[in-house]
């Protein structure tokens, strides 16, 4: 049953909505984070497993000293200030896919707290405040097994505990506010910015769709100039940007619906649904869950030294905005260019696909054309589509080689996106690369002359813009397979 | 008792050093005697007879071929049950683990098959280590030694009542409150609990990860030393224990064995001792800081005030920690499991398989821990009970200026009648009393005996305590208290224990 929404301009007519953004980012260590085991994506279920992670009796955790060392570099990338002293603690609840039945995580003490990001949308800037990053190990990862794909009425469950362990940061905002109708677009721009912060830091593969990065949105509404904040709710299982920003719509509309009803918003955990867009309620969140935290005897406190954090202060990559400035001048993007980049989460995209080789124009019209209208149709992200910044390089370069043309080379980013393999073996295996052989293509001109007596007669007689009608003709007959400025030549130099 | 069995562990690494006898032999030997006795004293749970066989094999070969490993290879031991041994069943004494049969090593057992000691078995334990009798087996409990109708102590009767039976020279224990040292005192044996971190955990059940500390079990001082050297020192596996160099206890032990303690400074604690203390226990404790004195010692009487407190703290602190570390017995990977008629969900499965997994002790800690750590209790409970804990590690320093060892009776009591206490938890709590504030703060301890009762003939123990990372001196006080007493007795307190034979006595 769909709840029922306000417009968007109403909601924002008459409320003000609080953003809160936790994004759980799963680091690229080599090793888990209490034990030796490895972290490849996509191993055979529960073969990347020890006794540590599985939580067998008497087992006991080690810190991974690479976690930490990620936690602060980030800690630090948000303008956090670094704990001197912290410790982990026990998150106690049970659930299957959590060997120990608790998660060990931080609570109040988290290795970096009190920070900030600068997010730019559409040329105007939010300082988006950090409550805290603190380190903490994922659980295994459940399937149910049956024809609702969900817990309940399924056969059976299996369980993979090759996740369990992985070393995680949960970054947590403060309450974001001020932002008015651009909620939306700042909570999508925070998490775009984050993950080109922690993709430039080398700390994850910050894959949104591989789960390494993973973000639940809470919002409240206010009464517009109400000094206190209204009752949040935590929406999960958003898992794009896209949905970053429609999650966000979806609820302030639903909460202005309830609270203009007069009735109360529900403090819950709510599910995003990416297919049908609406969010349903999950669990309940109220007092009575209790984590029971307290510090985890088995680990000693993590105490940094100032020398160590000033030593990875100086690894930090440059602050985004610089960076963004910087890559601006060096592209020569024009503003309005620039802020369609960020704001497509294409910024990263563009950088790699420059650095694969390709021109920053071509880098950019690829990222934000034909690539962007692809994930628009496909209702996913740039980053999400599977094709990767060196591929589409290497299409441009093809491009440039005049081995392919804009429409063939739109045929491979098809095989791409198919996951048909690099660019060149899908030249190869779809036969798309342009006709080279002159003599060919010297007969397919002189036949559309032939069969295009009039047309020819008017190129002769000066009017070359006609020529466009003999090269479709050409290209008709190859079949797409032709440089169409090639053509053009040899048509121009036989009647003019 | 004749024989090998008879003798100590030191005794049996001089046999097979000069050639008097082979691992295989003592092993042997040992197995028969424990075929002969365990049915009334019920000390294990699990016996490998053919896994002690073979290590001991390999140790004789390692012998003959000149390679032997230390002083211990090939002199057999028992393993406390709540050690992960690799291919042998470890349940903890619960039947939530019934039939769990660990994929891994504890470290402690690692060092044990690495020091080449052939593991004998797997012995019983209260279960998840909470008691004082070995009553909250679900196995059943084990018998005392001195007399069958009596409980061997806990949690680690089993190991204490195996070494008192002689059905092995050397047993591992684990000491969280008092395990080690209360069935020590009361089996009339030495148990050292060492310093927190100064052995690994790893692969140690936990009951209370901040308190639990695995040790020697033995029948003479210098044994629990050559135990202790096997089993301690750094862990990269442990992230709590110390990377420093193992204290050298077996000097210690040699040394104190000339009985002379002259210039050595003991602290008589007034808070452990007086009211609630058997009569005997106090008589034979008295005695033997008198002993002590005439060899030389300086004794002080030392206050510690916050040990009033330190029982309290122990029952906030331990079921708290409990409580967490049992919530991953829920049969979802290993162990019982317990599937409710109708189509049960994992959580139903899980509640089922608690409620008939767990004894009543557990869930009854299991209860009190949930409740400590609750939101809104957590501060006036756990918060509070860590800072009574430093008060105590406080007092412990004030101490030990004044001291160089810590001395008290062990328990307060001898061996009480199986079944006397088992429905009365605070009165079962209360053997520990004594013993709880080392675990508190972390400092090393041992229990020697010190005679028998008077009034019902039965062994107490005193204990000794030393600064952490002092072990050797708990070694040297201890070995010189025992050679004085044994001289005084002439021969070792065991000697006057009952005959054991297949029959109950």
């Amino acid at each position: 049953m769909a709840d029922p929404l306000l417009t968007y301009d109403d909601a924002l007519a008459t409320f003000d909505p609080a953003l809160g953004l936790e994004v759980h980012v799963e680091l690229n260590t080599e090793t888990k984070m209490f034990c030796g085991c490895p972290t490849t994506f996509g191993a055979d279920p529960n073969t990347q497993t020890c006794p540590t992670c599985l939580g067998l009796p008497g087992a006991m955790p080690v810190v991974n000293g690479a976690a930490v060392e990620s936690a602060i570099r980030i800690g630090l990338a948000l303008n956090c200030e670094i704990a001197e002293w912290c410790r982990f603690a026990r998150k106690n609840y049970f659930y299957p896919d959590m060997p120990k039945n608790f998660q060990t995580s931080q609570y109040d003490e988290p290795i970096a707290h009190d920070g900030y990001m600068e997010v730019e949308v559409e040329g105007e800037t939010y300082r988006v405040g950090i409550e805290r990053a603190h380190m903490e190990e994922d659980t295994g990862k459940s399937t149910h097994v049956g024809t609702s794909g969900r817990i309940h009425g399924a056969d059976y469950s299996l369980v993979d505990y090759n996740r369990a362990g992985i070393p995680l940061i949960e970054i947590v905002t403060k309450p974001v506010l001020g932002t008015g109708a651009k909620a939306p677009e700042v909570a999508r721009a925070y998490v775009a910015q984050l993950r080109d912060l922690l993709l430039g830091l080398g700390v994850s593969d910050v894959r949104m769709e591989q789960g390494s990065l993973r973000c639940d949105v809470n919002l409240s509404l206010a009464p517009s100039g109400s000094e206190t904040l209204g009752t949040r709710t935590e929406t999960k299982n958003v898992n794009s940007l896209r949905s970053v920003e429609r999650a966000t719509r979806y609820e302030i509309r639903r909460h202005a619906a309830v609270l203009s009803d007069g009735s109360k918003v529900l403090q819950e955990t709510r599910h995003w649904h990416e297919d049908t867009g609406i969010t349903t309620s999950g669990r309940e969140k109220s007092d009575a869950e209790d984590y029971r935290y307290f510090p985890e005897p088995d680990l000693v406190p993590v105490a940094p030294s100032r020398e160590w954090v000033e030593k990875l202060r100086v690894t930090l990559p440059e602050p985004p905005h610089e960076k963004r400035a910087r890559l601006q001048a060096d592209w020569g993007f024009s503003d309005l260019e620039m802020r369609d980049t960020v704001g497509a989460g294409a910024l990263g995209l563009v950088e790699e696909t420059i650095a694969a080789g390709a021109s920053p124009q071509s880098a950019r019209k690829w990222w934000l054309g034909e690539l962007a209208r692809r994930a628009n149709e496909d209702e996913t992200d740039l980053g999400s589509l599977g094709v990767a910044p060196a591929d589409v390089a290497r299409v441009q370069a093809l491009v440039d080689e005049r081995t392919l043309n804009d429409k063939l080379a739109r045929q491979v980013l098809d095989g791409l996106l198919a996951g048909e393999g690099t660019p060149d073996e899908i030249v190869s295996s779809r036969g798309l690369a342009i006709v080279s052989d002159e003599g060919a293509l010297s007969a397919a001109v002189d036949a559309a002359i032939a069969a295009n007596p009039d047309v020819a007669d008017k190129i002769r007689d000066g009017k070359v813009a006609a020529a466009g009608a003999l090269i479709g003709a050409v290209m008709k007959e190859m079949r797409g397979q032709a440089d169409a400025g090639r053509v053009r030549e040899l048509i121009l130099e036989r009647l003019t | 008792v004749t024989g090998f069995v008879r003798r100590t562990a030191a005794d049996l690494s001089a046999a097979l050093e000069n050639g008097e006898t082979t691992s295989v032999e003592l092993t042997q030997a040992h197995l028969d005697r424990i075929a002969e006795v365990d049915g009334p004293v019920h000390a294990f749970l699990q016996v490998d007879t053919e896994g002690a066989l073979r290590a001991a094999r390999e140790s004789d070969e390692r012998r003959a071929a000149g390679n032997a490993r230390g002083p211990l290879d090939g002199v057999p031991v028992a393993v406390k049950d709540v050690l992960a041994t690799h291919g042998l069943p470890t349940t903890c004494g619960s039947r939530i683990l019934e039939g769990w049969v660990p994929p891994y090593d504890a470290t402690v057992v690692a060092r044990l098959r690495a020091g080449g000691l052939p593991i004998l078995g797997k012995t019983n334990m209260d279960e998840f280590a909470m008691g004082s009798s070995t009553e909250h087996s679900a196995y059943g409990p084990t018998h005392n030694p001195w007399d069958l109708t009596c409980i061997p102590g806990g949690s680690g009767g089993g190991s204490a009542a195996a070494v008192a039976a002689y059905e092995a020279p050397l047993a591992i224990g684990t000491d969280t409150g008092g395990s080690i040292r209360q069935p020590g005192a009361v089996t009339g044996t030495v148990g050292g609990k060492p310093t927190y971190g100064g052995v690994s955990r790893y692969g140690l059940v936990s009951l209370a990860n901040s308190f639990d500390q695995a040790g020697p079990v033995t029948r003479t001082v210098l044994d629990a030393a050559l135990l202790h050297e096997v089993i301690a020192g750094h862990d990269p596996l442990d992230s709590t224990s110390i990377d420093e160099p193992v204290p050298p206890v077996v000097e210690a032990a040699r040394r104190g064995a000339d009985g002379d303690l002259t210039g050595v400074r003991i602290g008589v604690v007034r808070e452990l001792g007086g009211e609630g203390y058997q009569t005997g226990v106090l008589a034979r404790f008295e005695e033997a800081v008198e002993l002590m004195t005439k060899a030389g010692a300086e004794v002080v009487e030392v206050s510690c005030p916050s040990f009033v407190h330190a029982f309290a703290t122990y029952y906030l602190i331990l079921p708290a920690e409990a409580s967490s570390n049992l919530a991953r017995f829920d049969a979802m990977r290993y162990g019982l499991r317990v599937t409710p008629d109708g189509d049960p969900s994992a959580e139903d499965v899980m509640r089922a398989t608690r409620e008939a997994g767990f004894g009543a002790e557990v869930k009854r800690r299991i209860i009190l821990g949930t409740y400590a750590l609750s939101s809104g209790y957590y501060d006036a409970y756990y918060g509070q009970a860590q800072k009574v804990r430093t008060m105590v590690s406080r007092d412990f320093a004030a101490a030990f200026e004044k001291a160089d060892v810590l001395v008290s009776p062990t328990a307060p009591t001898t061996a009480f009648k199986l079944g006397a206490k088992v429905d009365d938890p605070l009165a079962m709590y209360l053997n520990d009393l004594a013993t709880i504030p080392a675990n508190l703060s972390g400092v090393p301890g041992i229990s020697v005996p010190s005679g028998l009762a008077d009034e019902d003939g039965l062994p107490a123990g005193v204990q000794v305590l030393a600064p952490v990372m002092a072990d050797d001196r708990v070694y040297r006080v201890g070995a010189a208290l025992e050679s004085l007493l044994t001289a005084q007795w002439g021969g070792p307190l065991l000697a006057q224990a009952p005959e054991l034979t297949g029959g109950v006595r």
